[in-house]
C-alpha cells in the first residue's frame, strides 16, 4: 500500500457502461492506476478504448444519464470524486483538476472574448484576484502568445488552431491546477503545431511542477514526455508500467501491434501495418 | 453597412413586383371576370360591360400591343391592368374596396390596431414562456420533468385551434361568466383570445426551443464550461442562451410580419374588427384591391424584418460579417 501523501490521483477498480436500446456498453471496465504530484501518465488507446471516459469521469464530467458510474473509487487528495457533491464537484474542476480538449475551435466558445473566458475561469475559482484583466494577460503570455493584451480581445474565430489551444492551456492553468488532464491535445492540429504545443506543455510542467495525464492514441508523443504509460483496450488498461520499459519491451501483443503501427523513417518496405483486433482479441483469451 | 442596407431595400422592388404578380394571376387570370362577380347573379350584359368600363377590366391584363402600335408609343404598352396597379401600389394609393367603397388606406389605419392589440401580447408571452420552459427542459433533460413538458406540447399541438376556441367561449366565457365572449370594447375583452392564442402555440414553439437548447447542450463549448467548473445555471444563462440567440432570432424575426397581418381565427370567433378579419372578408367576397393590399404590404414588412434579422446576426455572433 502506498502512502496517501506520496499519490494525488489514486483510481482503483473503476466501472463506467452507457446503458443504450442495444444494451449495456462497457467503456470503462474495471481499471486501475495512480499517480504521483507531478508525474506524467500517457493513457494510450484507439478510439473507443475508454481513455477519454476515463479522463472526464475523474470529475464525473460524463453526463449521467446516459453514463452509469457502476463502481470503484477515484481518491483524488484522499477524497472521492465519486462521492463529492456537485457543489464540492465544482470546486475541483478548473481549480484543481482542469481539462484541455482536441478541438480547441469548438472547445471554446464562438460568441465570447478571449478575455471573458479566460477571466471567467479566474473568477470562478480566485475571487481575490483583483485585476483579472492583468492576470488574464500573464496567462497568455505563459502560453506564449505574443501581444496578449491585443489578443484579448479577439473572439475564437480569429485566431489559428495552434493559438486557440494555446488559449485553452492558459484557461486550465488559469487556478494553478495540480492536475492538467490533456484530451488529445494536438490531435486536430497540424504536425508542426503538434511539435509546438508538446514542446509547449513539456515546458510548463517543468515550470509549474503540475503532474499532467496525456491521452493520445499517438504513442510518437509521449516518449519524451511521458513518466508513466498506461495502454488501453476495450475498457481496460491491458499494459501499465515506466515509459521505457513500455516502449521498449511491451509485454502485450495489443501494445506491440500499436507501437508497429509507427511509420518509421527508412522503413518503407513494408506495408503500414493494422491492427488485427481478432488476434488480439485471441491473445486475451476471450 | 449603409450600402448595405441600402441595398437589401432595393430587393424589396422585385420581391413585391413577383408577389403582385403571383396575386394579380391568380385573381384576375385564373380567378375568372371580377365585373361579372360584382354584377351580381341577375346582371345584364350591358350592367357587366359598364362596370368593366369603371374599374378598367377591359383593358388588356399585361402589355396593351394594340395601343403601343396605334400610336408608336412603347409607353402605352403598359397602358394594362397590372401595370396600372403597379404604379398606383408604387405612390402607395392603394384605392377603394369594392365592396364598401372606402379608401383601403383608411381601411388599414383602422384594422391594424384591433390586430396588434391580439397578436402583439401573444407573440410576448408566447416567447417569454416558450424560452423559459425551453431552458427548463435542458436544465432537467432525460428526466421525467423534460418528457412531462414534451408530452403536453405535443398534445397541446395536437389539438385543433378551434376547440380552444369553442371550449374557452363555452366554459370560461358562457357558464363561467370570468370574460366577455366576443367583441371589443375594452381590454377584458383581449383577455380570453390572448390566452387561447397562447395556449394553442406554446405546444410547438417549446418544442422548438428545446430542441436549440439541446442542440448546444452537446456542444464542445459546453463540456469546456463544465469542466472549468461552472455551474448548470451558468451554462445555461451564459453560454447556452447566448449561442441559442441566432436560432431564436430567425424564429422571432419570421413570426413579425404575421403579428400586423393579424389572427384570421381569432378575430373571426371573437368578433375584433381587425385586418385578419378584414381580408377574410375579402377573400369571401373576392374584394381583390383589399387583398392586393394586404399582400403587398406583408411582403414589404417581411422583406424587412428579414433585413433587421441579418442585422441582429452581426451582434449575435462576432462570425458573421456583412457585405
Amino acid at each position: 500500500m502506498e502512502n496517501t501523501n506520496q499519490t494525488l490521483l489514486d483510481v482503483r477498480d473503476l466501472r463506467i457502461s452507457f446503458f443504450t436500446d442495444e444494451g449495456e456498453v462497457r467503456a470503462v471496465d474495471g481499471i486501475s492506476f495512480s499517480m504521483k504530484p507531478g508525474e506524467t501518465l500517457a493513457v494510450v488507446g484507439e478510439s473507443g478504448s475508454g481513455k477519454s471516459v476515463t479522463a472526464m469521469a475523474l470529475t464525473r464530467l460524463v453526463p449521467s444519464p446516459p453514463a452509469r458510474y457502476l463502481g470503484g473509487e477515484i481518491i483524488f487528495k484522499g477524497r472521492d470524486t465519486l462521492k463529492l457533491s456537485p457543489e464540492e464537484l465544482r470546486r475541483v474542476r478548473g481549480a484543481q483538476i482542469s481539462y484541455i480538449f482536441q478541438e480547441p475551435s469548438t472547445s471554446l466558445n464562438p460568441v465570447f472574448q478571449i478575455r471573458s473566458q479566460i477571466a471567467e475561469a479566474i473568477e470562478l475559482h480566485r475571487r481575490d484576484v483583483k485585476d483579472v484583466d492583468a492576470e488574464a494577460e500573464r496567462l497568455l503570455t505563459l502560453v506564449g502568445i505574443r501581444d496578449a493584451r491585443l489578443r484579448m480581445g479577439d473572439y475564437p474565430h480569429q485566431l489559428s488552431g495552434g493559438m486557440q489551444q494555446r488559449v485553452m492551456i492558459a484557461m486550465a492553468l488559469a487556478c494553478n491546477p495540480s492536475l492538467l488532464v490533456a484530451d488529445e491535445p494536438t490531435t486536430a492540429l497540424d504536425v508542426t503545431i503538434q511539435a509546438q504545443i508538446m514542446e509547449l506543455l513539456k515546458e510548463l510542467k517543468q515550470k509549474l511542477g503540475m503532474a499532467i495525464m496525456l491521452i493520445t492514441h499517438n504513442f510518437s508523443i509521449v516518449a519524451d514526455i511521458a513518466d508513466n504509460i498506461a495502454v488501453m483496450f476495450r475498457g481496460k488498461i491491458v499494459e501499465y508500467g515506466p515509459t521505457q520499459r513500455v516502449l521498449h519491451e511491451p509485454q502485450h501483443p495489443y501494445t506491440k501491434a500499436l507501437l508497429e503501427c509507427i511509420p518509421r523513417l527508412g522503413a518503407h518496405k513494408h506495408r503500414l501495418k493494422t491492427i488485427n483486433h481478432a488476434e488480439i482479441e485471441a491473445a486475451l483469451g476471450r | 453597412m449603409t450600402a448595405y442596407i441600402i441595398r437589401r431595400l432595393l430587393t424589396v422592388i422585385p420581391i413585391t413586383l413577383g408577389v403582385l404578380l403571383l396575386v394579380f394571376f391568380i385573381y384576375r387570370v385564373i380567378g375568372g371576370d371580377p365585373a361579372a362577380r360584382l354584377a351580381g347573379k341577375n346582371a345584364t350584359p350591358q350592367k357587366i360591360e359598364q362596370i368593366r368600363k369603371q374599374y378598367g377590366f377591359d383593358k388588356p391584363k399585361f402589355f396593351n400591343w394594340q395601343e403601343a402600335a396605334k400610336t408608336g408609343s412603347p409607353a402605352a404598352a403598359f397602358d394594362s391592368q397590372f401595370w396600372h396597379l403597379v404604379g398606383q401600389f408604387a405612390q402607395l394609393d392603394f384605392g377603394k374596396s369594392l365592396q364598401s367603397n372606402q379608401r383601403i388606406s383608411r381601411m388599414l389605419a383602422d384594422g391594424v390596431v384591433p390586430s396588434l392589440c391580439v397578436t402583439t401580447p401573444i407573440f410576448l408571452v408566447e416567447l417569454s414562456v416558450a424560452i423559459a420552459l425551453a431552458l427548463i427542459c435542458a436544465f432537467y433533460r432525460g428526466t421525467r420533468i423534460d418528457r412531462t413538458f414534451v408530452v403536453v406540447s405535443i398534445v397541446a399541438m395536437s389539438i385543433s385551434g378551434l376547440v380552444y376556441i369553442m371550449m374557452g367561449q363555452y366554459f370560461f366565457a358562457f357558464r363561467l361568466r370570468w370574460f366577455p365572449v366576443w367583441g371589443f370594447e375594452s381590454p377584458a375583452f383581449l383577455l380570453l383570445p390572448v390566452a387561447i392564442g397562447v395556449i394553442a402555440g406554446i405546444g410547438g414553439s417549446l418544442r422548438f426551443y428545446r430542441t436549440i437548447m439541446l442542440d448546444e447542450m452537446y456542444q464542445d463549448y459546453v463540456r469546456t464550461a463544465f469542466a472549468k467548473g461552472c455551474s448548470q445555471r451558468e451554462v445555461l444563462f451564459k453560454h447556452v442562451l447566448k449561442n441559442a440567440a441566432i436560432p431564436i432570432l430567425t424564429n422571432v424575426v419570421v413570426a413579425i410580419p404575421f403579428l400586423y397581418t393579424g389572427s384570421l381565427m381569432l378575430e373571426s370567433f371573437f368578433g375584433i374588427p381587425g385586418l385578419g378579419r378584414m381580408t377574410v372578408d375579402a377573400i369571401y367576397t373576392g374584394d381583390e384591391p383589399v387583398l392586393f393590399a394586404m399582400v403587398f404590404i406583408g411582403s414589404v414588412i417581411f422583406v424587412i424584418a428579414n433585413l433587421v434579422t441579418d442585422l441582429l446576426y452581426t451582434w449575435a455572433d462576432p462570425r458573421i460579417r456583412l457585405q
